[in-house]
């Protein structure tokens, strides 16, 4: 299994403010599959993939990683295991503005020191981004935007791409394209996917689908 | 992954070239004011250290004699004596028009000439051998040039005092026409033990034994520590150009900060990258600030040469030298000054939740509780400046309290701009006037740093102005009361004065002697005046303090009048007796103000001093009363009639002058440092305008698009600028006048030992806002001529993107 999710609970605020967000969580995912989480706003979706993604730390439950529970690894733990083994997307696309396209597709396959410039080129190739390589993010389109982020998130070889609502900020012809692109992609690279979004159609192009509603899996 | 982690970092800084600019010049001017304080201070002290160590220690005998000069033969006796004693001749090498001071030392003597030669630097066969060698400051080398015929190969030094010119003493027999006699013979005392004494040998001279390089050092203590003050406080102005810098620089890369988290690169990593590029900054800006200070420090160490020479008679290089303790304090700082600044966005690196905000917050509503906590540490500042004068005294403690209020003011800027904001929008009405308001309320944040450096910049300006104008206006007054005499006459002997003074009789309308006598006072190595009982002195005499019939006293030899130094120095009063050297004491009559003096002084009744040191009285200047018609031709009959001095006859205005000019050339520096400081927050507000105007569209755009065209807001852009400056002005104003204060009732007094009267002077204030509005405005100019030139697109590119 790539990743087990058992009994997660998260809330937020404080005393009699405290909402819960998830309530007893449990879920998988094998290696090369792919997961749609579907509900609607404040369901829970993108809490649950930050806390599956070890951006943050549940109340309670126990989330493993190729067997390995890393629910009470520090924030030095988490940073590395992030760094190797997980890729992430995200709705706004989150590239850092100082760096070329090139510079942002390899930012995270050089911060795990897993550099590959055969794959970042065959990335940029497929993702279409070869003609701007030398670009700022500022300069291209909110699709472009996206791929590069994909790119970046898949240079690493990580074995889980995470994506939280990665074609809500996109139009549905250039959705449908990153969505295709992203697919491909973990599927040569055998990475698993865990898609959080609201989009049904989206969801349909996975393998398989859950629903959060009010913080709990239906 | 630091590499990697750092060149993102890094990265921002290639995107924003102008931002890196501020960044690197704002740390690069504090570092060069810093620096240029510090390399005049240790060039100072090397020139102490250096005089003080070719002395064996700093301390010196020096013999003279009661009619002027001393024979060769004297010295020669005490060198066979096994006395360590060098011969020394000081006179007037007058050339045309220009005078020179000539010294003639024999540098192969004794090690006490061994100072005066800057420990040897171009004594050669040369120097010893006829014709000689002159020796001189390299701009005094200038000037005896054009006489270069009638004079010895001259040679540049930069060890010496300009206008000084040093030579062999045979050399300087020659041109003063001195034939065996010289002026002085100066003793190293560590070699006396078992020598014949000085009294047996030499009983006909005075001997003064001094410590003066030591008492040089504490002198000049005061000053250097004041020009530390100033420095320092550049420093600080320049500081917050980088700290708003770093902190701006922080926002933007907000996103990118969470974004490598995100990526998995551990806090400690983002850390170690931001450490890393600010010492990188700190290292570039701190030898460019170096370099600048070196400069700075050039162009000003000629007048700081001349102040210390002025005031205290410490004679200081005038060519700047290359030191490791100044330019590694320069590094030192600029690093210090860089983690300082850089302080805060690491710790927020280091504390911000993964998943915070990425967006920028240079313009978050800074909240009620933040300006009510920082009046409240204001408010604290000021009550701890106010109770440092209760609680300690000294230099130190007078600095403590500028720094308590300086500090506390800045901290309270925001505070009081935002309350007068707050005021201001519950006053007005109309739509735009309102957002103005609100708007610039929402915008203090950003701007709070330049804001405190203007400020800080102002106040600074308005209290050393306050102070020095005052200075002046005080000092001036006080030279029209103790310079009232018409012409000053300095004879060349006893013999000379006496005849001058049987001719002065009969000529003018009184002949007031200046006569004095070294003399302990109070305790305090000093001189001590005899006056004859004269209108001239009771309508004139600047007395701070006095007994009504204190000038009847002083006639009648039953009472002395000692200066302000002495009196605070020794805390006396009136009424009390003062010790005047072996036993003699007489009451205090009267205290007098006596600026630029360091040392202690004291008036007696002429028969007085007369009495009371018999045979060690100067008895060679007088004051002379004349109808000022009359003074011209009085001076040429004096000198058709005697032999005197090139400088024998002075009148009233050419010494006024002088001492005007001297004045002028002390607070050079100060003035100097003034403007520097003042262009540093210009700057300051330049670069906070500036980057926030790369920041400011999400605000503008929404405006924009309910109707008010870019031309407009770019002019409300330029008003809000004008709006703060004239604000941050007003706040400046009193702290300007209470640091005014501090300085002259409580600094000058610690350091100088005079305390000087606060005048207002409201023009150089108002002239000062017209010069804040103007640096904002121009500071607000760039910024207003993008807005008004950005095509619709960019405004409507804000509401497609996410902030």
């Amino acid at each position: 299994m790539l990743i087990e999710v058992d009994g997660l609970e998260k809330a937020y605020g404080q005393g009699a403010e405290r909402q819960p967000v998830l309530r007893g969580v449990s879920l998988g995912l094998e290696p090369g599959a792919s997961l749609a989480v579907t509900g609607e706003s404040g369901s829970g979706k993108s809490t649950l993939l930050h806390l599956i993604g070890l951006l943050d730390t549940p109340d309670a439950g126990e989330i493993r990683l190729k067997g390995e529970t890393v629910t009470g690894l520090d924030d030095a733990g988490r940073a590395l295991r992030r760094r190797h083994q997980v890729g992430l997307v995200f709705q706004q696309f989150n590239l850092v503005p100082s760096l070329t396209v090139e510079g942002n597709l390899a930012l995270q396959a050089r911060l795990a020191g897993q550099h590959d410039a055969e794959w970042i080129d065959t990335l940029a190739d497929r993702l279409g981004l070869a003609a701007f390589r030398q670009r700022y993010p500022e300069q291209l389109s909110g699709g472009q935007q996206q791929r590069v982020a994909v790119g970046r998130a898949l240079a690493a070889r990580p074995a889980l791409l995470l994506a939280d609502e990665p074609t809500g900020n996109l139009d549905e012809e250039t959705s449908d394209q990153v969505l295709d692109l992203m697919l491909e992609l973990c599927a040569d690279a055998g990475a698993g996917l865990i898609m959080a979004t609201h989009s049904r159609i989206a969801a349909d192009r996975l393998s398989r689908r859950v629903h959060l509603t009010g913080g709990r899996l239906s | 992954m630091i590499g990697t982690a750092l060149a993102t970092l890094v990265s921002h800084w290639r995107r924003k070239p102008g931002q890196l600019a501020t960044l690197v010049i704002g740390l690069s001017l504090a570092t060069a004011l810093w620096t240029s304080v510090q390399a005049i201070n240790a060039e100072a002290r090397a020139s102490y250290d250096q005089a003080s160590a070719a002395l064996g220690g700093g301390s010196v005998i020096s013999l003279t004699a009661p009619e002027g000069r001393i024979h060769r033969s004297v010295w020669a006796q005490l060198r066979r004596d096994g006395w360590d004693a060098s011969p020394r001749i000081e006179g007037e090498l007058v050339l045309a028009d220009t005078v020179f001071a000539l010294i003639g030392v024999e540098p192969l003597s004794a090690s006490t000439s061994q100072a005066m030669v800057g420990g040897g630097e171009g004594v050669g066969p040369a120097f010893l051998t006829a014709p000689g060698v002159l020796l001189a400051a390299p701009e005094t080398v200038e000037g005896l040039a054009a006489h270069q015929a009638d004079l010895p190969p001259v040679q540049a030094s930069a060890q010496l005092p300009r206008g000084q010119v040093l030579t062999d003493i045979a050399t300087a027999a020659r041109l003063l026409d001195r034939g065996d006699q010289i002026d002085q013979i100066v003793i190293n005392p560590d070699a006396r033990e078992g020598l014949t004494p000085l009294a047996v040998l030499a009983p006909q001279l005075d001997r003064v034994e001094t410590t003066d390089t030591g008492e040089v050092s504490r002198l000049t203590g005061s000053f250097h520590l004041n020009l530390s003050a100033f420095g320092f406080l550049s420093f600080a102005v320049g500081l917050f150009i980088v700290y708003a810098a770093v902190g701006l620089a922080f926002e933007q890369r907000r996103s990118t900060l969470r974004t490598l988290r995100a990526l998995g690169t551990p806090v400690r990593v983002i850390v170690a990258s931001l450490l890393i590029e600010a010492f990188a900054f700190a290292l570039v800006a701190g030898a460019v600030g170096v370099l600048l200070g070196y400069g700075v420090a050039s162009a000003l160490l000629p007048d700081v040469a001349a102040t210390l020479r002025g005031l205290y008679g410490a004679s200081v290089s005038g060519e700047l030298s290359v030191r490791p303790d100044w330019w590694l304090s320069g590094f030192a700082i600029a690093i210090l000054g860089a983690l300082g600044a850089t302080a805060q966005s690491v710790r927020r690196a280091a504390t911000m939740p993964l998943l915070a905000s990425g967006q920028m917050r240079a313009w978050a509503l800074a909240s009620t509780r933040r300006y009510l906590l920082q009046a409240g540490i204001a408010l604290a500042l000021f009550a701890l400046a106010a109770l440092i004068p209760q609680l300690a005294s000294g230099v130190l403690a007078g600095f403590a309290l500028l720094a308590s209020l300086l500090l506390g003011a800045a901290i309270g800027l925001p505070a009081l701009l935002a309350g007068v904001l707050n005021i201001a929008t519950r006053l007005v009405r109309g739509a735009v006037a309102e957002w103005f308001l609100a708007d610039t309320r929402q915008q203090l944040p950003g701007l709070s740093m330049a804001l405190m450096a203007l400020m800080l910049a102002l106040a600074a300006n308005i209290g050393v102005g306050t102070m020095v104008s005052s200075f002046r206006l005080t000092f001036e007054g006080w030279l029209d009361q103790r310079l009232a005499a018409e012409l000053y006459v300095t004879t060349r002997d006893d013999a000379q004065s006496d005849a001058v003074r049987d001719f002065l009789e009969a000529r003018a309308d009184a002949v007031l002697p200046i006569w004095s006598a070294d003399s302990d006072i109070a305790g305090q190595p000093g001189e001590v005046f005899g006056v004859v009982d004269h209108a001239t002195y009771r309508e004139n005499w600047p007395l701070i303090t006095a007994r009504p019939d204190a000038w009847d006293q002083i006639a009648a030899g039953e009472g002395v009048l000692v200066n302000e130094q002495s009196w605070r120095r020794a805390g006396l009063a009136l009424g009390e007796p003062v010790s005047l050297g072996e036993g003699a004491t007489l009451p205090l009559v009267g205290v007098y103000s006596d600026y630029g003096n360091p040392n202690a002084q004291a008036i007696l009744g002429l028969d007085g001093l007369v009495d009371r040191y018999a045979g060690t009285v100067s008895r060679l200047r007088y004051g002379v009363r004349v109808d000022p018609d009359e003074a011209q031709a009085l001076t040429e009959a004096l000198r058709a009639q005697f032999d005197l001095p090139a400088d024998g006859v002075i009148d009233q205005a050419s010494v006024k002058a002088f001492s005007l000019s001297v004045f002028e050339r002390t607070f050079a520096v100060t003035g100097a440092l003034n403007v520097l400081t003042l262009s540093v927050a210009a700057f300051a507000m330049f670069a906070s305008l500036t980057t926030l105007a790369s920041m400011r569209l999400p605000q503008l755009a929404p405006v924009w698009a309910l109707g008010l065209t870019a031309a407009h807001l770019a002019r409300l852009e330029l008003l809000r600028a004008g709006v703060l400056a004239v604000l941050t002005w007003l706040a400046a104003l009193p702290v300007g006048l209470v640091l005014a204060w501090a300085l002259l009732a409580v600094v000058n007094v610690e350091a100088f030992g005079w305390r000087l009267p606060l005048h207002l002077f409201p023009m150089d204030w108002l002239r000062l806002a017209a010069l804040a509005i103007l640096a904002a405005l121009i500071a607000a100019l760039l910024p207003a001529r993008a807005l008004v030139r950005k095509p619709p697109r960019e405004f409507l590119q804000i509401f497609a993107q996410e902030r």
